[in-house]
């Protein structure tokens, strides 16, 4: 399997009380368990079925993913900063294998 | 990648929206409960035509305080003609600030595409769209 990377994008930097944008993507084949290989087996279902961001150690949104969300999973979506602080961001495949990424912000 | 129609369109909220067919709609109603979907601001964004089933893009945008007393719990996103009809479901919380997200689903044929948002109130909003899929995303 390709190797599995986790990207993040987050801005540096961000005025107290402003919504910033988030973006991660993590290279995945999202092996749905429908598809078949060149010799026409089944290729098991092998997916990224949890998707979890947090702040300073709270949960700020999680997504749960059927085999429905297309390879390489992407999301955008909000934050408010109003504290310097780090992103933990977690993703976990089938059979509990995670993959993490973090990135920091400062206010002001 | 590509796709027709990416300009997309905004759906806005609509009652009926939650009168689904099979086994989305029995999805939803357990999701809901069987309760009536609000007149909640929801713009759901789907491209009309999508050229490649494999990865067509949502977005959705609620109009929501995002505070504690009252935001998004949770936006389910649905598509009735795959074979699992759900997609995504997004579990939010007041420290976004806002409540929009994006992603990328794979759709195996033309088929309608639902977003069932759930309030911190226990009220629920939906919205749906059709997307026309020219070549499916589900095999290999």
């Amino acid at each position: 399997m390709a190797k599995v990377k986790p990207r993040v994008k987050v801005p540096k930097t961000a005025d107290a009380g402003e919504i910033i944008e988030i973006k991660t993507l993590i290279s995945h084949p999202m092996h749905s368990g429908r598809a078949v290989d060149g010799d026409g087996n089944l290729v098991p279902r092998q997916i990224i079925h949890s998707f979890r961001a947090s702040f300073n150690g709270k949960l700020v949104m999680s997504v749960d993913l059927k085999p429905s969300v297309s390879a390489n999973p992407f999301f955008t979506f909000p934050f408010k900063a109003t504290a310097s602080g780090t992103f933990d961001f977690i993703w976990i495949e089938d059979g509990g294998k995670e993959y993490t990424k973090s990135k920091k912000i400062s206010i002001g | 990648m590509h796709w027709l129609g990416a300009a997309g369109f905004g759906a806005m909220v609509s009652k009926n929206a939650l009168a689904g067919s099979d086994e989305a709609a029995a999805r939803i109603n357990e999701i809901t409960g069987g309760a009536e979907g609000d007149d909640a601001l929801i713009i759901l964004d789907l491209p009309e035509i999508a050229e490649n089933g494999n990865a067509v893009k949502v977005a959705f945008d609620i109009d929501s305080p995002m505070t504690e007393e009252n935001y998004v719990k949770a936006v389910h996103i649905l598509a009735d003609g795959n074979p699992e009809p759900e997609v995504a479901t997004f579990n939010f919380s007041p420290a976004m600030g806002a409540c929009y997200a994006t992603t990328r689903m794979r759709l195996s044929k033309t088929q309608k595409v639902y977003v069932v948002a759930a309030f911190s109130d226990g009220s629920y909003g939906s919205a749906s769209a059709t997307v026309k899929v020219t070549i499916g995303g589900c095999g290999g």
